[in-house]
């Protein structure tokens, strides 16, 4: 049994939560699972070569349309709350990442996924598997129909839980922008005890992992709606070689 | 316009149900005349195996071009698409079957492109895997350069059954911990 109290947890994020950078941090020992698992070295600057600077491409035959459905699987309506999540897949520039693969995996609106390592005792729903995937389309939009999935316990420490949350893995049109992150939703009192969210010390880098509701996604009689656009991070050709003419002028 | 990115977060215990898909880690099938199996274990800093890791592969194609070809989640068994995605399993063992990639130009050394995620990771983590047998290319190789011997031998894969398989190993903490590697992003 787990001994460590959240109080505990609580006040070693505390401690560990000096200001960072944009990314979370991988040495954050209130995350348990971290300790073995963070290299101990710096990162070693690396200038892309051309195979990082592009990404793999994914068509027609890689993702069926009805894929970004998780509510029609099945044989029939998953329990929940009905929701459309979509956004914009960017780079920094604010350039659209179009026709590029997204992909998502959940929990079911009582908190339990379908995976056999997840023994939390909430109900398993047989019409909700909790995967999806879909392309981007020409302006870098995604969009995804799925339930709103509920906030679980883990083992991290005594009465640890997980805010809800929806992870995405995300593809650039580099491979340095490869990106798998986690959703969340709005004012979640889980937050502040969340040693895996409270890893990213920046509180305005916390929040971009946070979707917007969005009333214009919303439909009438169907579904709510959230927005949540994603921002890839580093080196693609372009931008790669913008810096290197800066180089070059300094 | 700079936009602030989104951070990664960690990949988590249950992606095994949703990020694998049949053949994801057969870049070519294993009967390919030039198959060759890129095998290893991924370690943690006890030295211990992670048996819930995902990795992925990208490289070139064997004349060292770039390949931008459909068909990476629904394998035909002959594109070749240069990406691919391996678990690791209970003992932390991983395999891809692939080819062996080109060097871009000629002198440069050849090597896969490799993303590394895990639970208890809390943002991925890229490397290199250079091919072995080219020395010359290896010594004048930018990136290898910048690293001491050590940390160089960690990105080395090595020949194994009379050139078949490669194995490499990744470490993610402690002895032969792998050179991870940035490329101007903001972490």
């Amino acid at each position: 049994m787990n001994l460590i109290t959240q109080d505990e947890i609580s006040a070693e994020i505390a401690a560990a939560s000096t200001p960072g950078g944009p990314q979370p941090r991988l040495d954050f020992g209130p995350y348990r699972s971290s300790l073995l698992r963070h290299p101990t070295k710096d990162l070693r600057h690396a200038d892309p070569e051309t195979i990082e600077l592009v990404s793999p491409v994914f068509g027609p035959q890689d993702v069926d349309p009805l894929e970004a459905d998780l509510t029609i699987q099945h044989g029939g309506e998953p329990i929940g709350e009905r929701m459309v999540v979509t956004g914009r897949v960017l780079d920094g520039d604010g350039r659209p990442v179009p026709h590029q693969l997204v992909e998502v995996w959940q929990a079911n609106a009582a908190g339990r996924y379908i995976h056999q390592r997840d023994q939390h005792p909430a109900p398993i729903d047989p019409h909700f598997t909790g995967v999806g995937r879909c392309l981007t389309d020409a302006d870098g939009t995604y969009a995804f129909t799925t339930i709103k999935p509920g906030p679980y316990p883990w083992k991290n420490h005594r009465n640890a839980w997980r805010p809800a949350h929806i992870h995405f893995s995300v593809f650039g049109r580099a491979f340095t922008q490869r990106l798998v992150t986690q959703m969340y939703f709005p004012g979640d009192p889980l937050f502040a005890l969340d040693p895996i969210y409270q890893a990213i010390t920046d509180e305005a880098a916390r929040d971009r992992l946070v979707a917007t509701y969005d009333h214009e996604v919303t439909r009438p009689e169907w579904s709510t709606g959230y927005r949540w656009d994603i921002v890839l991070d580093g080196a693609d050709a372009v931008r790669f070689e913008a810096h290197l003419d800066e180089e070059d002028d300094a | 316009m700079s936009l602030p990115p989104t951070p990664g977060q960690t990949v988590g215990p249950f992606f095994g149900y949703a990020l694998p898909f049949e053949r994801d880690s057969e870049l070519v099938p294993a009967s390919h005349p030039r198959a060759v199996r890129l095998h290893g274990h991924v370690l943690d800093g006890a030295g211990d195996p992670v048996p819930d890791a995902l990795l992925e592969l990208w490289q070139l194609d064997e004349d060292g071009m770039v390949v931008q070809a459909h068909g990476s989640l629904h394998r035909d068994g002959y594109t070749f698409t240069g990406w691919g995605r391996a678990s690791t399993d209970r003992a932390g063992h991983y395999q891809l079957v692939t080819l062996r990639p080109g060097a871009e130009e000629p002198g440069g050394a050849a090597f896969f492109s490799l993303v590394v995620f895990a639970r208890g990771l809390l943002d991925r983590l890229h490397t290199r895997i250079y091919l072995p047998g080219q020395d010359d290319a290896l010594a004048a190789d930018p990136l290898l350069g910048t690293l001491d011997d050590r940390d160089r031998a960690t990105l080395l894969a090595h020949d194994e059954d009379g050139g078949a398989s490669l194995r490499f190993d990744v470490r993610l903490q402690g002895s032969g911990e792998t050179a991870f590697l940035r490329y101007g992003r903001s972490s």
